[in-house]
């Protein structure tokens, strides 16, 4: 069970994320009953079985994009994106992609280094779930970090959070205001 | 120039707030050394040698006088009274303590300015033409899209953590002067044949490590669409763009890995989900921009003055200030004026506080107020009455802004190298105070007439020295400082890479070397023909063997 921030706030999540341990093949990984998101390449290998106890999620290594699950998005009951280093912003197009090319509606997981100051640029891209290391960040610190998702109230561009970019948003102010 | 409305304000204004918040965690511990890097670095917050580094914004290099007061007030109460304009328009601090550049970005926002993007692995600043909106050549003034692609840029979510750092120049007259080939975007303002504006887009120049000219990735895209497409350009690199290797990074990496062909079909691919989405522009934005860069209330003048051509007649000194340092401008009467920053035993680009007060009154008294930054680290009055120039010019003088050498040998592109920056392998204003010392004698200059000598510290190449006619880069060898010179390079419309003329050479050496450089060209020079045609011309050859001749022997030793 590990802290997560979702959809702005601090709730216990339950998913678990299965890795590949050293000597085991993602094809042949030992999926347990419950809710878990297994490797892309485990869902690919083995995706009529998954799919059909409905409560298996995947993952994206950083490399990986969501072209691989454009046929699947349906029947998939979490995604999530793995961060190995915060400073690899991959997973940044990956969600955004999901989110706005593939129609996932989902839940969505950011997890690895995720950091507190990349929230607010992981929650626009659409990850509705931010999953930083256990024990990363005490209570307070989260708190903090939840309240923080509110620094930036109008931001320019268009991003899955908001659609449109300002310039259609608003009316904004010209010279001759 | 653009001003800021209630959005624009409140997001520098809050993220002052979050960087304040950032700074106290880490100075609390909260936030190690390694997770503040890219929050710090997205500040323009180095840690330099002797103390951080902090780069402010100049999108496209645009000074108000309000701006410039700033500048000096920050300078003059956190740093030691000086500042340094950089290659990329931008202006850094050199001596700030950490702890209060919160403060000093809380004072830029009063003023419209902020330090955002201006280093990490994102887009960074805009830069442009200087002398856009008052240039004879220019097709379409740049300005209006180089502020709405940085509106664009700033905080974008999905291009903060790219593999590399990303440029974009826009241009848009006939002669590029704003080095878009060497970015990693270049942008070319243009008119079809339907007379529609659109960009020319470059993709994959560069300098640094690897040096390379930007490829045209489409002959024409119409304006309503090139936020879509700089979109998918980002979007395909922050996916493919390698990250094992920093030095391979860079989007010129991919784009010669892929080749440019492949790379164009790719983003093409992307961009046909994108186009016209949400992000494609409207006319009623791009207007709202660009009536802020309306021109300003010119008078109707002659467009000449008697009182300016008696002046040059008269006073010779006058006279060469006006040959070098200034420029024609569209409306008759005017001119528009380079103030130099390449004052010998001046360090190139730098700047004190009493004398950013006093360009901000002139800004004031002659040229609506506004200055701009130039890439060759210099700065403009874009608009000044021609009958003004001798009153301009006197009070530029007494504050040792006026040396006549704008586009001369002295006029040294040279970044802060080893003195400051903790990324250089050797120094480089000691190198450009030892060139201009050499070549004190002004007749001399304008014998040899228009060169550019770009020196940088390190393979980053921040001074340019690629794109230099003549390029000097300092490197390290087992400790000690050399440097290594190159020749052929140029910016503009004819952009080239340098080449190097062979091992290189101790600092003690370097003033003879150019010297060398310089007594072949005027040998071997043509009637009429500048330093850069003689070596198109004749190649490197003549050039190596008189600089190599008497050197020979100790080259051995010296180039390990």
């Amino acid at each position: 069970m590990s802290k997560v921030i979702k959809n702005g706030r601090i709730v216990n999540d339950d998913w678990q994320i299965l890795t590949v341990a050293e000597g085991e093949e993602a094809e042949t990984l030992d999926v347990p009953a419950g809710r878990v998101i297994v490797p892309l390449a485990t869902w690919l290998a083995r995706r009529e079985e998954l799919a059909a106890r409905g409560d298996v999620g995947v993952w994206f290594a950083s490399h990986e994009g969501p072209e691989a699950l454009a046929d699947d998005i349906g029947r998939i009951a979490v995604i999530a994106v793995n961060f190995p280093k915060f400073v690899d912003g991959r997973g940044y197009s990956t969600a955004a992609l999901l989110r706005t090319r593939y129609g996932y509606t989902g839940q969505l997981i950011a997890f690895g280094e995720v950091l507190r100051d990349q929230f607010k640029y992981l929650t626009r891209c659409g990850f509705d779930t931010l999953q930083p290391r256990e024990g990363r960040y005490t209570d307070t610190q989260l708190d903090a970090a939840v309240a923080s998702l509110a620094d930036f109230t109008e931001p320019y561009q268009a991003s899955v959070l908001h659609p449109q970019p300002l310039f259609r948003r608003v009316a904004r102010a010209g010279v001759k205001a | 120039m653009y001003r800021y409305d209630a959005y624009d304000q409140k997001l520098v204004d809050e993220r002052v707030a979050q960087f304040r918040d950032q700074m106290r965690r880490h100075l609390a511990g909260e936030l190690s050394d390694d997770e503040f890097r890219p929050v710090r670095l997205q500040n323009g917050l180095y840690i330099q040698r002797h103390a951080p580094m902090f780069r402010v914004s100049i999108p496209y290099g645009h000074l108000a006088s309000r701006q410039l007061r700033k500048l000096a007030e920050l300078a003059r109460t956190y740093d030691k009274g000086y500042v340094h304009f950089t290659t990329r328009q931008n202006v850094q601090f050199n001596w700030s303590p950490l702890e209060v550049i919160p403060e000093m970005c809380a004072e830029l926002a009063k003023v419209e300015m902020h330090s955002i993007q201006t280093s990490g692995n994102c887009i960074r600043n805009f830069t442009s033409d200087p002398f856009a909106g008052v240039a004879g050549d220019e097709l379409i003034d740049p300005r209006p899209w180089a502020e709405i692609l940085r509106q664009w840029a700033t905080f974008h979510p999905e291009f903060a953590y790219l593999p590399r750092k990303f440029k974009i120049a826009v241009n848009g007259a006939q002669e590029d002067r704003a080095v878009i080939q060497v970015h990693d975007i270049g942008l070319d303002l243009k008119k079809n044949e339907a007379g529609e504006i659109g960009f020319r887009i470059l993709v994959g120049g560069g300098l640094g490590r690897t040096p390379i000219i930007g490829r045209e990735i489409e002959s024409f895209i119409p304006w309503q669409h090139i936020i879509t497409y700089c979109e998918a350009i980002l979007r395909v690199y922050n996916r493919y763009g390698r990250r094992d290797n920093s030095f391979k990074a860079r989007i010129k990496i991919l784009v010669s890995a892929l080749g440019i062909d492949e790379f164009r079909w790719q983003v093409r691919e992307e961009w046909a989900h994108v186009k016209d989405g949400p992000n494609t522009l409207t006319v009623e934005e791009v207007h709202r921009v660009a009536d802020f860069f309306e021109d300003p209330a010119y008078e109707a003048l002659p467009a000449d003055d008697v009182g300016y051509h008696h002046h040059i007649a008269e006073d010779l000194a006058f006279a060469s200030w006006v040959k070098r340092n200034v420029r024609a401008h569209k409306k008759p009467g005017y001119a528009s004026v380079v103030l130099s920053l390449k004052k010998p035993g001046v360090p190139p680009g730098d700047i004190t506080s009493e004398q950013l007060e006093l360009v901000a009154d002139w800004a004031d008294r002659f040229s609506f107020g506004e200055a701009r930054v130039t890439h060759e680290q210099n700065l403009v009055f874009a608009d000044v009455k021609k009958s003004e120039l001798h009153t301009l010019w006197q009070l530029a003088r007494k504050a040792g802004l006026a040396t006549p050498n704008i586009g001369l040998l002295t006029d040294i592109i040279c970044c802060p190298g080893g003195d400051f920056c903790s990324l250089a392998n050797a120094k480089s204003i000691p190198i450009a105070a030892a060139i201009q010392e050499r070549f004190d004698d002004l007749d001399y200059l304008h014998d040899i007439g228009d060169i550019e000598i770009n020196i940088s510290g390190c393979m980053n190449a921040c001074g340019h020295h690629h794109v230099g006619h003549i390029g000097i880069l300092g490197v390290d060898k087992n400790g000690e400082e050399w440097y290594q010179v190159t020749i052929g390079g140029s910016q503009g419309n004819h952009a080239a890479i340098g080449k190097v003329i062979g091992p290189s050479f101790a600092r003690a050496e370097m003033p003879d070397v150019i010297s060398e450089l310089i007594e072949t060209y005027i040998e071997e020079r043509h009637e009429d023909e500048l330093f850069i045609d003689t070596v198109r011309r004749i190649g490197l050859d003549p050039f190596k063997t008189r600089v190599y001749a008497d050197r020979q022997p100790h080259r051995k030793v010296a180039n390990v």
